[in-house]
């Protein structure tokens, strides 16, 4: 359990960095998230977290990697769709990064 | 390293006890690990892929939403007795719409759940290399 500063709030995260409170997250939540590990967020980082954040509400789970890379690829078109292109944006892992960033739990899967 | 059939067989309501959800987690990081995954929903099973369910009464996470991520993780064997259904009042309408894309066929939907009566269901099961009974 720690906290990370957000603008001056502190917002509780477990040991790995993941947000205790889902349903708190903002978009600042994010930024700050990112910024602990020096990555500034472009449009095409939010087109991930964007779509991992409708994935869970629909389904209740984060997407596996493998889930992921799929959707993307039909969602954004097959140059995205690749691991590639995620690995690119969340060299940390598209799944534990993107999921982190996104306020949801660490993906179901994920090994 | 070669595919092995894997069954995952359940049995038990969706709520009440833990094991219907735990099947679930289990599915999906099995899926991890590209086997041949097929799902059996017999006797009280099937309630777990009702359409409709409400947890708003007994204060659980209403999982079942996530049955229908499971086309996305190209887990799309899942077959249901027709005895268990026809027992419990049901018919196949009364289920969830589960389906899975694919991909070859430009995304097309296609039915994951195979209503199969209970012999067919024996000879499904006698067919698999591995078992999980939950």
């Amino acid at each position: 359990m720690g906290t990370l500063d957000v603008n001056g709030t502190a917002v509780e995260v477990d040991e790995e960095g993941y947000l205790e409170d889902l349903s708190s997250w903002t978009e600042d939540i994010a930024v700050a998230m990112a910024a602990a590990e020096d990555v500034e967020l472009s449009d095409e980082h939010w087109d991930i977290i964007n779509f991992l954040r409708e994935y869970y509400e629909e389904y209740q789970i984060a997407p596996a990697v493998r889930v992921l890379t799929k959707a993307v690829g039909k969602r954004l078109g097959k140059d995205k769709g690749n691991s590639k292109y995620l690995y690119s944006l969340f060299p940390y892992g598209p799944g534990k990064q993107a999921c982190k960033y996104a306020g949801l739990p660490k993906p179901t899967g994920c090994v | 390293m070669a595919t092995k059939k894997f069954m995952y067989v359940n049995r038990k309501a969706p709520y009440g006890t833990v094991y219907a959800l735990e099947a679930l987690e289990v599915v999906l990081i099995a899926a991890a690990f590209e086997q041949d995954i097929s799902l059996a929903f017999i006797d009280d099973g099937v309630y777990q892929i009702a359409k409709g369910q409400n947890t708003d009464g007994i204060g659980m996470k209403n999982f079942s939403a996530t049955y229908k991520a499971l086309g996305d993780y190209d887990i799309n064997k899942i077959f249901v007795e027709k005895e268990s259904l026809d027992e419990r009042g049901m018919t196949a309408d009364d289920l969830m719409d589960l389906v899975w894309e694919d991909e070859d066929d430009d995304w097309a939907e296609k039915p994951s759940i195979k209503i199969v009566s209970r012999a067919e269901m024996a000879d499904v099961l006698a067919d698999q290399d591995v078992h999980y009974s939950f």
